[in-house]
């Protein structure tokens, strides 16, 4: 390193951890306040032979681990209590005791790592390698295994020829002036150290773009994407009817389901079953609704074959021919659980009721359509009682 | 044989001179490397490469190459991740609580066991990341804000054991690093001969020195700041390995869930983090010729510890068989008949037998000081320990609720491969690690040198 001829200060090498105490108590009784004593380790009791006060660095760790556990109880109270509550485990939104354990790693981690960080940034204002005792005789002694006392130049008391000769009395083996440094900006504002940075921030920025946005979307990363297997409603070449959807076992019986008794026949028999439900406002409506989901596709909203899959699916006769107004509701129900010509069975859609209902809603259907004087008189009555 | 029991003996034989345990500790890093330094290196790196091999196909093909599945879906992963944070919890123990425990032999030895725990917590962080399978999500760990409004489940064990292993981790290596400051600096201003040891190294030692001056101004805050980290280390070590034992002990599972978990699971990591130093110590001490430093006196006191925590351990296993019993539980008193006598009764043999009776030998003071002995103890200790959560994790949950669910457990070569590569890991960090900074504190065992601090007033004066 460069120096100028300006002095900084005076330093001393000692042979002795006996030597230097003595050499410290009997620098600080002189009066001496900016000087220092540097040893390969620490020396027991050379705080009190400097005067140093006592450190007052506990404080810190006692601010910033109080202050871990705090922001750390705020941080999971805001999160499971506030945000987003949710009963995990049958334990309370508020569950203090299963806080603790990471309460307790937040206040280890930001003490211990504030504690650190606050002594070599703010006390010890590291880095500082372009310090003046740096490089030179003295520090490389007392590096290995010599004790060695610094007066700077800045002291109060300090002079050249009188500090030296102080040192001397003290019985000090080697006497070494520490020059200033010529250049002592520090190096965290030269510009390779700005540029360093600036080249950590793009790489950090481009480094976490590339891993979100691009890396996790090449093989293998991206295989939860594209897996081996069959999607709802998509063609399988594995089975042999070609559908990806299965059929339920033969036999299998749903939970609630009531075997139908003239299941499989084929053609109409007179059903003698008769709608156990009443035409009451809520069954009509939800009779309604489950025809609007099931049945209009093909049968169209009234029933008249007005179907919306025209030309991609075969058309079914209207529902208001002589033949199906003249059906019993019995009729109606075996049809729907078991299909006709191209109509697949509704059984596994629609429970026992809501065939019910579904029939009920195509009776109405059906008697709106082809409404007689009667009922068009009725209905204007009603109309205008209303 | 009259002896003063008053007077500690040295901790450093030889009657060396502060200068000389420098150019002791110091000459490892000195030099460049050799042929056979080269040679260790080659076979570490190449185990390490058959275990990131394994991995790679584990992350193409999927982790059905490993042999978890139901019913044991935990497997090599889990019990190698526990393998590893209990070999790291020597370091920290050594550094911190004897440390808080005015030892002072620990300044032999803290060093290097705490750089054992940085490798041993990093070999361990693999295991539970790669057992989720898709190891580049794992940042879904952290809470952080997300359009999901989704947290992370703060009242899960699992989710303990993220923040107590990283917390660990990160304090390990501040308390490690602080440790190195002075003797950064100290290599910084060693005058060797000019070619020996290169330009970057010495730069390097620079700049991680931060300036260090080695002034008593510093030493002060220094030596608080040391105070402070290893009171916190200490409750933090015990509450890691107390955590990873919530991972077992907090689910409804006979044979894991048991209230001595976590003082049972950190006996055994103290008992194998202690095994794993004396293991590799017999090797630096004498490879880098330490034997004045890291003395015979240091190893036998560790074999004490050994000894104690072994016993910890065993009275752990004695006491789960007892609660079994007087629980009156059937089902839990199956779970451990079946543990000692079951389809895995080999492993539970080999774990009782290598943790318990094994290091009874150190009894012995003749054992207890004989370096090939030790090895073998220290060696049979880390198997052993091994096969104690080879014997949790599996033992426990090959026998499912419903008899017609139970399994049988055996590993894949895949499984092997990464557990042989973790050891790579480890080795080749330990090797680097050897000839790249002081394996042995060289600031602190100055202090702890005959002479070294200021005779007492009364004697002075």
């Amino acid at each position: 390193m460069e120096r100028t001829s300006k002095l900084n200060g005076v330093a001393a090498l000692f042979e002795t951890p006996d030597e230097i105490m003595a050499a410290a108590e009997k620098t600080a009784e002189a009066g001496y306040e900016k000087f220092d004593v540097n040893t390969p380790y620490p020396v027991h009791g050379m705080d009190d032979a400097m005067k140093l006060p006592p450190t007052k660095l506990g404080f810190v760790t006692l601010a910033f681990g109080l202050a871990g556990a705090l922001a750390m109880l705020g941080l999971m109270t805001w999160m499971m209590t506030i945000d987003y509550p949710m009963v995990i485990g049958g334990k309370p939104f508020w569950p203090l005791p299963a806080f603790i354990p990471v309460m307790f790693e937040a206040t280890v981690l930001l003490a211990t790592v504030v504690t650190v960080g606050a002594m070599l940034a703010i006390y010890f204002k590291f880095p500082a390698n372009a310090h003046p005792l740096h490089d030179t005789d003295y520090m490389r002694a007392v590096s290995k295994d010599k004790f060695g006392i610094m007066i700077e130049a800045a002291d109060a008391k300090f002079d050249e020829l009188a500090t030296v000769e102080f040192l001397q009395s003290l019985g000090a083996k080697k006497i070494e002036k520490i020059r200033e440094i010529a250049d002592p900006e520090p190096p965290i504002f030269s510009k390779r150290f700005v540029l360093l940075l600036a080249g950590v921030f793009v790489a950090v920025a481009l480094g976490t773009y590339g891993t979100l946005n691009k890396a996790l979307f090449y093989t293998p990363f991206d295989w939860m994407s594209y897996q081996p297997r069959v999607n709802a409603q998509s063609a399988s070449v594995f089975f042999e009817d070609g559908f990806g959807m299965r059929e339920p076992v033969e036999g299998t019986v749903a939970r609630d389901e009531v075997l139908y008794e003239y299941a499989g026949a084929e053609t109409h028999p007179e059903i003698p079953v008769v709608n156990p439900l009443a035409a009451t406002k809520e069954n009509l409506a939800e009779g309604e609704r489950l025809y609007d989901v099931y049945c209009s596709p093909c049968h169209g909203y009234h029933g008249a074959a007005e179907s919306r899959l025209r030309k991609q699916f075969p058309l079914p006769p209207s529902l208001h021919t002589e033949k199906a107004r003249t059906w019993e509701d019995g009729d109606i129900y075996h049809v729907i659980h078991e299909g006709q010509n191209t109509m697949p069975s509704y059984a596994r859609q629609l429970t026992e009721d809501d065939r019910w209902r579904v029939a009920l809603y195509v009776r109405a259907l059906q008697r709106a359509m082809n409404a007689s004087e009667a009922d068009v008189e009725r209905a204007s009555e009603e109309a205008s009682d209303e | 044989m009259q002896q003063d029991y008053t007077k500690e003996p040295s901790l450093v034989e030889g009657r060396l001179t502060i200068g000389e345990i420098e150019e002791l500790i110091a000459a490892p890093l000195d030099s460049r490397p050799g042929f056979k330094y080269y040679l260790a290196l080659t076979i570490t790196t190449s185990v390490m490469l058959v275990g990131g091999v394994c991995l790679a196909l584990s992350f193409w093909f999927g982790i059905g190459l490993w042999g978890n599945n139901q019913p044991v879906a935990w497997g090599f992963p889990i019990v190698n991740f526990v393998f590893w944070v209990g070999i790291g919890h020597a370091g920290t123990l050594i550094s911190a609580i004897l440390f808080l425990l005015r030892q002072r032999w620990r300044t032999g030895i803290a060093r290097f066991a705490e750089a054992m725990t940085i490798f041993a917590v990093m070999c361990a962080g693999i295991f539970p990341v790669i057992h989720t399978g898709r190891p580049w999500l794992a940042g879904y760990l952290l809470p952080y804000p997300n359009q999901h409004d989704l947290w992370v489940n703060f009242t899960s064990p699992l989710v303990f054991d993220v923040f107590a292993v990283s917390t660990y981790f990160t304090v390990s290596l501040v308390f490690w690093y602080v440790g190195l400051i002075p003797d950064f600096a100290t290599l910084r201003d060693r005058v060797v001969e000019s070619g020996v040891v290169s330009k970057i190294k010495k730069t390097l030692y620079k700049v991680f020195s931060l300036g260090w001056r080695h002034s008593n101004r510093h030493w002060q805050h220094y030596e608080k700041s040391y105070m402070i980290l290893a009171g916190f280390a200490t409750p933090l070590v015990l509450s890691v390995h107390t955590i990873v034992s919530f991972d077992f002990a907090v689910s409804v599972l006979y044979g894991w869930h048991t209230t001595i978990f976590p003082p049972y699971f950190v006996a055994g990591a103290i008992f194998s983090g202690f095994a794993m130093v004396v293991t590799v110590l017999v090797f630096v001490r004498k490879i880098f010729d330490l034997e004045q430093i890291i003395t015979i006196d240091h190893l036998e006191k560790m074999n004490k510890i050994i000894i104690a925590t072994g016993m910890m351990v065993g009275y752990a296993y004695g006491i789960e068989f007892f609660i079994a019993w007087y629980s009156g539980n059937p089902i839990e008193q199956f779970v451990f008949i079946n543990r000692a006598f079951g389809p895995y009764a080999w492993a539970y043999w080999i774990m009782v037998s290598c943790n318990v009776l094994v290091p009874q030998f150190f009894w012995i003071r003749k054992i207890r000081r004989s370096v090939p002995l030790m090895l073998i103890v220290s060696l049979l200790v880390n198997v052993g320990m091994w096969f104690e959560r080879y014997v949790i994790v599996v033992t426990s949950l090959h026998r499912d609720f419903l008899p017609s669910s139970w399994g049988h457990y055996a590993p894949t070569l895949y499984d092997a491969g990464i557990l042989l590569g973790s050891f790579g890991l480890f080795f080749t960090l330990v090797l680097l690690f050897t000839k790249t900074m002081p394996a042995v504190s060289i600031a602190e065992v100055k202090a702890v040198a005959d002479g070294a601090q200021p005779s007492h007033r009364e004697e002075a004066d």
